[in-house]
């Protein structure tokens, strides 16, 4: 450290590394296409029923996609506060686990600590934990972190204030989208046969309970079946933990091809 | 202004479940279990809440022109279609059908 003038030091380089790094480039390619789909959280949350400063306070306070639309999901459908606070914070559980790995990976100390607390999201987790160096595993994570932050909010906004302006949401196919974005958010955690047969038996467990109990309830009885489900049984210890967007989905797209090409010539 | 309350409320507990993860020494977490309990109660809530937004209104069972999203959704994920375009694929599938006639 110290010898050549571009590497003398993390603060007096940075610009020059900062380019050169691939952790930076994955955390701001995941921060673009994070944050554009803000615009349809902000504009789902605002036709579900809250008001502009309600969704803002979701982006820039709870800011961890699945909570977010866990509690417009529970509101839209007519369940109550408490419904909708319950869904979003059984769904924020593994962001505790995260910050763990995050902890014993980058080790943030004083007020650092807090702020990488606040930007624990899959994604940032996600492009942290996808690099080998840890000083790269830095980088991506603030990135990551902060990058999605920013755009997340700006683009929240920007589908806050063009939902108000919709009119009938059901005429723009608003709740198709809702349902589409959970789809969405479920799909790529659907890695092999058990983590489907979880989100079978939760499925089928939420639709018996809908005609039986409050809206929102069926929701945190499906959350108790799958966590009995991961009590009981015995499986990948990170099943389900994967980000919404994959950073690394062409190196992971790649490294499927090349194991597939391997399987079939052997 | 309750809706208020219980939002600010899981703000709070949001950042709470983060900041743990940071502050507990990392044995009393690394418990595998309560890993995959994070991760299996994860699939579950987001099935639940895939299908209480397509077939759920109120206490009653519905089928409706969400179903016609949740189709439109699969067929762009299975196509590997990006976030944004798999929500916008869900909204127009719901939209058409509605302009169908299929409430």
């Amino acid at each position: 450290m110290g010898v050549e003038p571009g590497k003398a030091g993390p603060e007096s380089a940075a610009p020059v590394r900062l380019a050169q790094s691939p952790a930076v480039r994955v955390g701001l390619s995941i921060s673009i296409a994070t944050g554009l789909y803000g615009v349809s959280f902000g504009a789902l949350s605002v036709t579900s029923g809250l008001d502009f400063w309600q969704t803002m306070a979701l982006s820039l306070l709870l800011f961890s996609g699945g909570s977010q639309f866990a509690f417009i999901g529970v509101v839209a459908g007519g369940g109550s506060g408490v419904a909708a606070m319950s869904a979003a914070t059984l769904l924020g559980v593994r962001n505790g686990i995260y910050g763990m790995q995050l902890n014993a990976l980058l080790q943030p100390r004083g007020w650092r600590r807090f702020a990488a607390a606040h930007v624990t999201i899959d994604e940032s987790t996600a492009t942290s934990t996808g690099q080998t160096d840890p000083a790269e595993q830095r980088r991506g994570f603030w990135t990551a972190g902060l990058g999605i932050f920013v755009l997340w909010n700006v683009f929240t906004a920007v589908g806050a204030l063009a939902g108000s302006a919709l009119g009938d949401p059901k005429q723009w196919g608003l709740d198709g989208a809702a349902v589409a974005a959970f789809l969405g958010l479920l799909w790529p955690r659907l890695k092999g046969r058990e983590p489907v047969a979880i989100a079978v038996v939760c499925a089928l467990a939420t639709v018996l309970a809908v005609p039986f109990v409050p809206a929102g309830v069926p929701i945190l009885v499906a959350a108790f079946v799958a966590a009995l489900f991961g009590w009981f049984s015995h499986g990948r210890s990170d099943e389900g933990l994967e980000p919404d967007v994959d950073p690394y989905a062409e190196e992971h797209e790649a490294a499927r091809r090349a194991g597939r090409g391997r399987g079939e010539a052997s | 202004m309750t809706l208020w309350l219980w939002l600010l409320l899981s703000c709070v507990l949001a950042y709470a479940w983060k900041l743990v993860g940071y502050l507990v020494p990392a044995s009393l977490l690394r418990n595998p279990r309560m890993s995959r309990i994070a991760g299996t109660m994860t699939i579950g809530l987001l099935a639940s809440l895939t299908v209480v937004n397509t077939s759920a209104s109120g206490q009653a069972l519905a089928l409706d022109a969400r179903l016609g999203a949740l189709a439109a959704a699969a067929v762009a994920l299975w196509l590997r279609a990006p976030f944004l375009v798999v929500v916008l694929a869900g909204a127009g599938a719901a939209a058409g059908l509605r302009l169908l006639g299929w409430s």
